[in-house]
């Protein structure tokens, strides 16, 4: 391996030229460059946070140990969803495989805070300000940000996870390593999606499913979309990369003639890149794969994963408007969201309407990383393909993958209610 | 058996030695093992066995990077394993293995060996780990 170079700046700061918080900080990022082969490390215009949710005590005695010792972010930094609701008190309860969350995950978000992050509290920062330029250098965690800031917005930023991302943002510093270099970024498997039916990819929930197939395809790689989505809005691509992320670690994806690295194939790709036909057919298998539960049972109804956006939230406002009925009482229905996007759905008059409709909101958390559904709820159903992915396994549901309309009519009906 | 010396890839510094536990499936540390060190993932053929002490050997991790704050816990609380050896470089697992020793002095190697050597870790083996200077090795000392 290359040994790792660092300039007089950098080397001060490990030195502790500006304190012994950033030293710490610095020693964390040093030793991560070491690890992924890099040569010198590369400065970061910003950071998003995800070291904030909580998983122990020791990510709590980090972030203490930084600010004890005079740590503040010296980039602009957004963090990710925390382990509570903290506009709405009570959501989250506590329980056996979630223990001291609501004492240790209240503290570890006030850490943060008190490093100088904004209170964000979303896995979409992307739709509170935070869009970082083409050819940017970022520091992002979270794996639906990280494959959104890379594909969508151009910038760069490796896959960074808990302790990189608060060290990063505190140096100003990653290792210029992975989806930081322009050879990572070409694509390796080329996805043809010539042969779907336009019609599917006006939904999010097909986006999504596609996103799972593409993840399992891609394995790692840089996959390639081409032959449809030029015209795919950001919700779509928002769903395509969450579900791809979290299904096959994608960092980052080309959809050629819409995202900004993308103009054509031949740029974006490595010549000779291996071609997946994706139909109907397959999409329906994923469905039906990601679906786990049997039967039309219902009990909850989770929205908002990655966090909804504005339209997502004029959406099913429009749908539950002509639903002729509001939720069920015997179904928890829940829209996920940031606590900046619910300030302007509240001005713009459309929360207000999602809530008479029987939806109730949550932000800063999300639905399958801490206990918000009730103990009770024994099959939850969504739109999402990345919580189909996470939920069964994390908070012991089944799940029915449906499109936001078939959402909206089963928590009116209070069973599961499939189109066709 | 003979005498098994491997040169290793130094990822965090340490030397322990422990009794291999070989996982021919990646483990995801955030979902798949349980605050004592237990294996709790249901479709993984380790499930139920102790991760505890032990040293790990797998050909890579998987999933979330939320497992780097679960093994700086595990190492905190002493259930995690004492050294991982992999094939593959993965920076999830060195930063867990990094803070706990920035954090409490815990040291725990995690080295990286060529994949088709990991078959030939049984038994108890040594592993010794220094970034700094490049160097690691996995020195079997008895093969039961």
């Amino acid at each position: 391996m290359p040994p790792l170079v660092l300039t007089d700046e950098e080397q001060d700061l490990l030195t502790g030229g500006a304190g012994q918080g950033v030293a710490m900080a610095m020693r964390v990022v040093t030793a991560l460059a070491r690890v992924r082969g890099a040569d010198r490390l590369v400065e970061v215009s910003g950071a998003h946070v995800d070291s904030c949710l909580y998983h122990g005590r020791a990510g709590l005695d980090f972030a203490r140990r930084l600010l004890d010792l005079g740590a503040a972010v010296r980039v602009p930094t957004t963090l990710n969803v925390g382990s509570l609701d903290l506009l709405h008190p009570g959501t989250v309860h506590e329980d056996a495989s979630h223990p001291g969350v609501l004492t240790g995950g209240r503290e570890l978000m006030d850490v943060y805070a008190a490093l100088g992050a904004r209170a964000t509290w979303t896995c979409a920062p992307y739709q509170v300000g935070a869009r970082p330029g083409l050819g940017e250098h970022v520091a992002w965690a979270e794996s639906n940000a990280i494959v959104f800031a890379n594909s969508v917005l151009g910038a760069r930023t490796d896959r960074y996870g808990d302790f990189l991302d608060i060290s990063a943002a505190v140096t100003g510093r990653a290792p210029l390593a992975g989806l930081h270099l322009d050879a990572e970024r070409l694509g390796s498997v080329v996805i043809d999606l010539s042969a779907v039916s336009p019609t599917r990819l006006h939904e999010e929930m097909w986006w999504g499913v596609l996103g799972h197939l593409v993840g399992e395809v891609a394995a790692g790689g840089v996959p390639v979309l081409v032959g449809a989505g030029e015209n795919a809005g950001e919700d779509a691509l928002k769903a395509l990369g969450a579900a791809a992320a979290s299904s096959g670690s994608v960092g980052m994806f080309h959809v050629v003639g819409r995202t900004p690295e993308a103009p054509d194939l031949a740029s974006c790709s490595r010549a000779g890149s291996p071609v997946t036909v994706v139909t109907d057919a397959d999409l329906d298998v994923v469905r039906r794969r990601l679906t786990t539960a049997q039967g039309t049972r219902l009990e909850a109804v989770s929205l908002g994963t990655p966090h909804a956006s504005l339209g997502e939230i004029q959406r099913l406002a429009a749908v539950l408007a002509s639903a002729g009925g509001a939720v069920h009482p015997g179904v928890d229905a829940v829209v996920s969201t940031s606590r900046g996007v619910l300030a302007l759905a509240r001005e713009a008059g459309l929360a207000a309407t999602v809530e008479a409709g029987g939806f109730r909101f949550v932000v800063d958390t999300c639905t399958y990383v801490t206990p918000v559904l009730a103990p009770t709820v024994r099959v939850a159903m969504t739109t999402s393909g990345k919580w189909a992915h996470y939920a069964p396994g994390n908070i012991g549901v089944d799940v029915v993958l449906g499109t936001v309309g078939e959402c909206v009519t089963s928590a009116v009906a209070g069973r599961v209610v499939l189109d066709g | 058996m003979g005498e098994l010396v491997l040169a290793a890839t130094a990822l965090t510094r340490g030397r322990v030695t422990g009794e291999v536990l070989r996982s021919a499936v990646p483990i995801s540390f955030w979902g798949g093992v349980g605050t004592d060190g237990v294996v709790v993932d249901a479709h993984h053929p380790l499930r139920g066995r102790s991760l505890s002490g032990r040293v790990l050997a797998m050909v890579s991790g998987r999933g979330s990077s939320s497992s780097s704050s679960v093994i700086a816990e595990l190492l905190r609380t002493g259930q995690g394993p004492c050294a991982i050896v992999l094939a593959h470089p993965d920076p999830i697992i060195a930063l867990g293995a990094i803070v706990a020793d920035e954090l409490y002095a815990i040291a725990t190697p995690v080295v990286v060996v060529p994949e088709a050597d990991l078959v030939l870790l049984t038994g108890t083996v040594t592993v010794t780990s220094n970034p700094d200077a490049g160097t690691a090795t996995v020195t079997r000392v008895s093969s039961s």
